[in-house]
């Protein structure tokens, strides 16, 4: 049986392996035409792409127009401030309107949890979920996936541990669901106010201490502590979090084994980790953002057209 | 797909096709005009394999290093949009800049035309080659663009619905060339 994507990828927590791994295969030959001369394929040319952001981001949405541009995709970016979404108009109305006029895909990220499911259940173009409040950011999970498999050969069997906030955290999910579906092992570190409660059932192992987390860590993902966790009282203050929680060159530096080192981006140097380790050695952050256009085009070719009802008028084409 | 089974005939045995890679080596090195400019870039899969032999051929031959490329062509064919499942994308490699140089383009098969197209407008993506050449083990006939080979190993006129599978040493286990008909 051949594996393939549906319509929407939502998520990583309703994928298969196989559907992981064909994402993941697929981004490999999209990583050569990053390198090429003249950085375009044309295998989604006439296709009519719209990055819908509801919320502000950089990253990823030029790592999202690089993907489509380099697949010769149409883009048009819509953000959430001077649009019509700001007098009030509803996320399907927006999606209607964009769909009347003959899109073929939509990016969407959004404050709320669901977001992308409700719109792909509301309208016919394929929808990605670039980030949907605090439930998944399934590019990025893949993109950590790659990255692991790209430093270390293989995912099955590596010891991965999310550091910091994991409670509001959709990078930490992704990460959760796509890690142990291809048979890693995940664990958690961070002060106990930024943990789900009940996360140990979803066999995930818990370390209060980070420097225990590196003792069993072959990866660590330091996530981004968004600095308003500290307003709301999440954790008492940001020197107090880069103390007890902060990854450090000291605390690397008596870790059994040498650490890869991931961030999701944008850090928050000296909170969450130390320069010398995110421009150090054992860094791959910046690898992190190479992958995240591969594995970008990846999905956007894999989601794209696909009209099985036509292939019979095509019979006898490419030989 | 079970159907009643449909007449297969040998077209090339390992000996045959062994001759006809011989010969469309010198062919190359005639065409090209010696070697110096010359780059052999296969199209994925078998065509990248057909032009590793070849390339050692005029390396025995011409005492000198042919360099070797591959291209897969998925991203640039024309009826991506019309397959099902999406094809899997092979690897593309180019050794260096192709300005100035004579590329010939080695495939299994020439059929429609089509595979060719797609990888002359990939080609054209990475420079500008002072020229490009085709060379194929078998041409089948059935063309649907005004493409043709320079360097043919046997030719074979196929009708429609019939396939022709090359089969070689590293990929299939043996090296034969068949004709399938229509059953």
């Amino acid at each position: 049986m051949t594996v393939t994507l549906g319509k929407d990828l939502v998520g990583l927590e309703f994928l298969s392996a196989d559907q992981l791994r064909l994402i993941l295969d697929t981004a490999e030959p999209f990583k050569e035409v990053s390198e090429r001369p003249i950085k375009k394929v044309p295998a989604l040319r006439g296709k009519t792409i719209v990055n819908l952001f509801f919320e502000p981001s950089t990253r990823t949405r030029i790592s999202f127009e690089f993907a489509e541009k380099r697949l010769s995709a149409d883009t048009v970016n819509v953000a959430v401030s001077g649009s019509s979404v700001s007098k009030g108009e509803t996320l399907v109305d927006t999606a209607k309107n964009l769909e009347a006029m003959r899109i073929d895909m939509v990016v969407i990220r959004h404050g709320a949890s669901g977001a992308a499911q409700f719109l792909g259940n509301r309208i016919r173009s394929n929808v990605i979920n670039a980030g949907d409040g605090k439930h998944e950011h399934p590019t990025q999970g893949l993109l950590d996936m790659l990255t692991i498999r790209d430093k270390l050969g293989k995912i099955e069997g590596v010891n991965v541990c999310l550091v910091g906030d994991i409670l509001h955290s959709r990078v930490a999910r992704s990460n959760l669901w796509g890690l142990t579906k291809l048979g890693a092992r995940v664990a958690v570190c961070g002060p106990r106010s930024l943990l789900p409660r009940g996360i140990e059932q979803l066999g995930v192992r818990v370390f209060g201490r980070i420097e225990e987390a590196i003792e069993w860590a072959d990866v660590l993902n330091v996530l981004r502590l968004q600095l308003e966790r500290m307003e709301k009282g999440f954790i008492p203050s940001l020197r107090e979090y880069y103390r007890v929680f902060g990854v450090t060159m000291e605390r690397l530096e008596r870790a059994p084994r040498a650490l890869t080192i991931m961030h999701p981006g944008p850090m928050n140097r000296g909170v969450e980790i130390d320069s010398r380790v995110a421009d150090g050695p054992h860094s791959v952050i910046l690898d992190q953002v190479t992958n995240g256009v591969a594995v970008r085009m990846a999905v956007l070719y894999l989601l794209a057209g696909g009209r099985p009802e036509l292939a019979d008028a095509a019979k006898g084409g490419v030989e | 797909m079970a159907r009643a089974h449909p007449k297969s005939t040998t077209l090339l045995d390992a000996r045959a096709l062994a001759r006809a890679l011989q010969r469309m080596a010198l062919e190359i090195i005639d065409l090209a005009d010696g070697t110096d400019t010359l780059v052999l870039v296969g199209i994925q899969r078998r065509g990248v394999e057909l032009a590793e032999r070849v390339g050692r051929i005029i390396e025995e031959k011409e005492a000198v290093k042919v360099p070797r490329g591959a291209i897969d062509i998925t991203l640039y064919r024309d009826d991506l949009e019309l397959v099902g499942p999406k094809p899997v994308i092979g690897e593309t490699r180019l050794p260096g800049d192709l300005a100035g140089k004579h590329v010939v383009i080695v495939d299994d098969v020439l059929y429609t035309g089509r595979t060719v197209r797609a990888a002359l407008d990939e080609l054209a993506d990475f420079g500008r080659p002072r020229r490009i050449s085709l060379c194929v083990l078998v041409d089948r006939g059935g063309r649907e663009l005004p493409i043709q080979a320079d360097v043919v190993g046997q030719t074979v006129k196929v009708e429609p619905g019939g396939r022709v599978d090359v089969l070689i040493e590293e990929l299939d286990g043996r090296d034969e060339v068949i004709v399938v008909e229509r059953p």
